[in-house]
């Protein structure tokens, strides 16, 4: 449509141009002949073209354009009783000026009116600028006006022309004192040319633009004026970058009324759950207001300041936002409130692919409940039951039965003591419940360092892998928390001391010291030590050995205790297994992290300072690469571990499956397994005469060898 | 994440645990406007940082009017001084692709590989050990540049195609409904189609041009290197990347807030298939 509009008006150019340049010369020579007034139809003319043409479409036949240019200054200026008189009187400029502009900016016209727009067109921008005060204060007149032309005198082409030059429309009130009079004066004078084909030309088109789309049920005409109405209430920027999208806009607006019953309602239920339950949170304050002493007591010591370390992890770019590390804060106190705990501590955030864990550390006082007893019981019997089972089988036949044993089970070590020291609780999101996490069991450590898996946010998800994991998610993930807090969590050096008279008691095993206390006389340390220095920080939490434990346990020496009233089996495990199995042993509690193993050419340990800017109160920042993710710092006398990561170790090299368990040997050859060929008739003469021989002296064994015969001819 | 909403957008994808010292936002805040000023860039996004052992990378990107047109990446150690890295190439890809390892935070650093050559004298050939040197600078482009193809991400509608052929912001853009921002469809890549082309018709009879022009993520390969998570309560969806671990994009429904930003070693998680 554009296109074939354009090239209307070329071709009209074209022909306007043949006849322009003697009236523009006249109009050049003075404008107050009468020759300025028939020309300037002509160029409103055009301008109205490239208007109305491109937007509304209205195609009048070429007759109506070349007759009704007059007809439609007119039609503007004269015919409008209904609008204000000052409209009325203002009516004329805005189109002559609208000609003018339309003038100025197509190139084909400029160049054929030289005269003409330079005086306007300077005029108009000087005054555009000067103006800028008065657009502001016109502004509520404009916002006005648009609707006021669009629904009560809807006439297409002039109306597209006031809406386009509204803007200006109070400024060029001004404007027709000094320099559009000129213009005004001739339209008096044409009003009484032709009325009706105008009427007519408006007609169609509006009729056009009314028709009712059969797809949507819209019209254009409509369409246009909700558009335009949009715009002007919420006066975008440059609006016709965007008007594409105003249009959809307007469009699914038209629509979307229809859906909001189906919508609305279920759409946020979510959000509103969380936020009931997180309510909760921010409300237990008030209901423990009345008994402050009580709460002072428990929650002195239990609930760590994570406001606190959560700012110094700031420093470190490490964190959570503010608003969920207030309300993981809040949860934990929530924690706190409700289970006897001795010491809690927020050990980090774990990442999973539909949910995340949000993971507490916490020491149980004194009365610690017994869930776990239950779950070795159950172990127990299992064993049990199977082993009696086996003698079962072996009492009734005498066929043989599988010689092959399960590896050892090691036990789990005690609640308080080794990967069970701390109990972890979890939680999705701050505000849901807290979940306690089973103690870890040492195959389950050996097996997750076996496999790499993305924890998934359901803690009774399954652990798919190979080689198999004994448990579910929650395992897994207590076995993961095991392995970085043994790995990541470091003090200053100094901070923890071995308890001494405890120490003595506990030292049982040679393992080492298990326990250690605060240091009350420490110092702290100079925080430039700690970044320059690795030696300065050191594990407070025990390295767990290859077993899978962090105290050694002598598979060998227990299972002998164990099963002394079976007599049978113990000798068999004593042929089996080698009589001492060399002890696993791992570096020491309050080793220094300098002394850690390094993944190949990686340094485990990056450490940093918070601020080269202001380093006397910068602090270190101490950063694992063997877990990436686990992040501690210290401003010398206090410090603190995180963890936020996807739970993974790092390795430079991508994860291998580990290689599938030997192939069984068969049984080797050998004289058990092969038999003699059948006696030959020879042989068996010859035992014959060898037997009569030696009748009398043996009569008694010569029974029972024969029966043996006959029982291995039998047997074949 | 746009560098002038800097400070909301990082507090949008602290879930991750991915944030900023409060003297580097501050010096981010001062440089990238110059940034913006001196290179004349139309926006600058900040796109993240890669850890190195010594020092980190703080990396920024300049996109110009046409968003989709090459972007001109910088880099910088202190966050106030920043260079200009060169373009990637596919050559340089092909290089770094031996390299191992962590970044060490050094640009100048140099990576020494010795490869197995075959060279040709006269009928025979001999494998000759060639000590090939490889900047660090080089790795960090080709590094930056992967991971802008395979999980840089845009929420569907937030560019628009200007009839013209450069692709803009849209203004109009008023952020993806709740039930939109579940499903990874309604996520782009931000990048050149590739797999458009290869499209059957009917596949895109549904599309809109002006909008969907781009790759979706729905179909990426392998299917589930996407985590997506809608948090706090559903004012924020989270999309983190399995692929690369450590990118993530946040997109609060209904609003213009959306952005990713990458806080990671700058490896690929070529485990991916063993852990889902």
């Amino acid at each position: 449509m554009e296109d074939l509009t354009s090239l209307k008006q070329e071709k009209e150019n074209q022909e306007l141009a043949e006849i322009g340049p003697p009236w523009e010369g006249v109009t050049a020579v003075s404008s107050q002949d009468p020759e300025p007034e028939l020309s300037q139809p002509f160029e409103s003319e055009q301008g109205l073209e490239t208007e109305s043409g491109s937007r509304s479409s209205p195609p009048p036949s070429p007759q109506a354009r070349v007759s009704t240019p007059l007809g439609e200054v007119i039609g503007a200026g004269a015919p409008s009783p209904p609008s204000p008189l000052r409209e009325a009187s203002s009516m004329p400029s805005p189109l002559a000026l609208a000609m003018q502009d339309f003038a100025a900016p197509s190139p084909s016209q400029s160049d054929r009116t030289p005269s003409v727009i330079p005086e306007s067109e300077t005029q108009h921008s000087d005054h555009l600028e000067q103006s800028s005060d008065e657009m502001e204060e016109n502004t509520f007149q404009q916002s006005q006006l648009p609707e006021f032309h669009l629904f009560e005198e809807p006439r297409e082409v002039d109306n597209n022309n006031f809406q386009q030059k509204e803007l200006r429309f109070d400024i060029l009130e001004e404007e027709d004192s000094n320099s559009n009079y000129e213009l005004s004066q001739p339209e008096p004078g044409a009003s009484e040319v032709a009325p009706s084909m105008l009427e007519i030309a408006i007609q169609n088109a509006k009729a056009y633009l009314q028709q009712t789309s059969s797809n949507s049920g819209l019209n254009l005409y409509d369409h246009l004026s909700n558009m335009l109405t949009k715009i002007l209430d919420e006066r975008p920027e440059n609006p016709v970058d965007i008007i594409e999208n105003i249009s959809q806009d307007v469009k699914m607006a038209h629509f979307s009324k229809k859906l909001d019953t189906l919508q609305n309602e279920n759409e946020m239920l979510p959000a509103y759950e969380i936020a009931e339950k997180q309510k909760a949170l921010f409300l237990q304050g008030n209901l423990e207001g009345a008994d402050q002493e009580l709460e002072e007591e428990i929650v002195e010591n239990c609930l760590p300041n994570i406001m606190e370390s959560a700012f110094y992890f700031e420093q470190a770019g490490v964190g959570l936002g503010a608003d969920e590390t207030y309300r993981i804060c809040l949860a934990l106190k929530q924690l706190t409130d409700t289970h006897p705990i001795q010491k809690c501590r927020f050990w980090g955030k774990i990442l999973g692919m539909e949910m995340n864990y949000i993971v507490a550390e916490v020491e149980y006082r004194e009365g610690e409940d017994e869930e776990e007893v239950e779950e070795e019981d159950v172990v127990e019997e299992r064993d049990n039951g199977e082993s009696e089972a086996d003698e079962d089988n072996e009492d009734e036949d005498e066929l043989p039965r599988s010689f092959h044993k399960a590896p050892q089970v090691i036990p789990k070590e005690e609640s308080r003591t080794g990967t069970n020291k701390y109990v972890y609780f979890v939680c999705n999101e701050p505000g849901r419940p807290w979940v306690k996490l089973p103690s870890v069991v040492p195959a389950q450590i050996v097996i997750a360092r076996k496999i790499k898996k993305f924890f998934t946010g359901r803690l009774d998800a399954p652990v798919i892998s190979y080689p198999p994991f004994p448990g579910n998610e929650s395992n897994y993930l207590r076995a993961q928390i095991a392995r970085i807090s043994a790995g990541t969590h470091v003090s200053p050096l100094g901070f923890y001391q071995f308890g001494e008279e405890e120490g003595e008691e506990e030292e049982e095993v040679e393992g080492g010291r298990d326990s250690f206390e605060e240091n009350p006389d420490f110092e702290g340390i100079q925080v430039i030590d700690l970044v320059e220095s690795l030696s300065n920080w050191v594990h407070h939490v025990q390295h767990i050995l290859p077993q899978g434990r962090c105290n050694w346990f002598n598979p060998t020496q227990k299972s002998e205790e164990e099963e002394e009233e079976d007599e049978e089996k113990e000798e068999e495990e004593e042929k089996e297994e080698p009589d001492s199995i060399e002890q696993e042993v791992g570096p020491p509690l309050l080793t220094p992290i300098s002394e850690d193993l390094e993944i190949q050419n990686t340094p485990p340990w990056t450490t940093r300072l918070s601020s080269n800017l202001i380093p006397q109160y910068a602090i270190a920042i101490l950063r694992s690469n063997l877990w990436p993710g686990a992040y501690a710092f210290s401003n010398g006398k206090k410090f603190e571990n995180f963890y936020i990561g996807w739970g993974h170790k790092y390795s430079p090299d991508n994860y291998t499956p580990p290689v599938s368990p030997p192939v069984q040997q068969e049984y080797p050859s050998g004289p058990e397994i092969t038999e003699m060929d059948d006696p030959s008739v020879e042989e068996e003469q010859a035992f014959r005469t060898a037997q009569a021989a030696a009748v009398l002296p043996a009569e008694e064994n010569e029974e029972t060898e024969e029966d043996e015969d006959e029982e291995d001819d039998y047997d074949q | 994440m746009d560098a002038e909403s800097l400070l909301l957008s990082l507090e949008l994808a602290s879930g991750s645990g991915q944030g900023l010292s409060p003297d580097r936002r501050a010096s981010l805040l001062t440089s990238l406007l110059l940034v913006k000023r001196d290179y004349r860039y139309h926006r600058v996004l900040f796109w993240g940082r890669i850890l190195g052992i010594m020092a980190d990378y703080y990396i920024a990107q300049g996109l110009s009017e046409d968003q989709l047109a090459p972007r001109k990446t910088l880099y910088s150690l202190n966050c106030m001084e920043w260079s200009l890295l060169p373009p990637a190439t596919e050559e340089m890809a092909l290089q770094t692709s031996v390299l191992k390892g962590r970044f060490m935070g050094d640009p100048s650093h140099e990576y020494e590989h010795t490869e197995m050559q075959k060279v040709k004298e006269g009928e025979k050939f001999f494998d000759e050990e060639v000590v090939v040197q490889i900047k660090e600078e080089t790795r960090l482009v080709s590094i930056i540049d992967q991971i802008d193809k395979a999980v840089a991400i845009i929420p569907r509608g937030a560019l628009f195609k200007t009839p013209f052929g450069p692709i803009h912001v849209n203004r109009t853009f008023e952020g993806l409904s709740l039930s939109e921002a579940k499903k990874l469809s309604s996520y782009f890549h931000f990048r050149e189609p590739i797999e458009l082309k290869n499209k059957t018709l009917l596949e895109k009879a549904d599309l809109d041009p002006s909008l969907d022009f781009m790759d979706s993520l729905e179909h990426d390969i392998p299917k589930g290197s996407w985590s997506i998570q809608m948090e706090r309560g559903n004012a924020l969806v989270v999309l983190r990347s399995l692929l690369w671990p450590g990118l993530t994009f946040y997109h609060a429904p209904r609003t213009k807030n959306c952005g990713y930003i990458y806080v990671g070693t700058g490896e690929k998680n070529i485990d991916l298939p063993f852990m889902l």
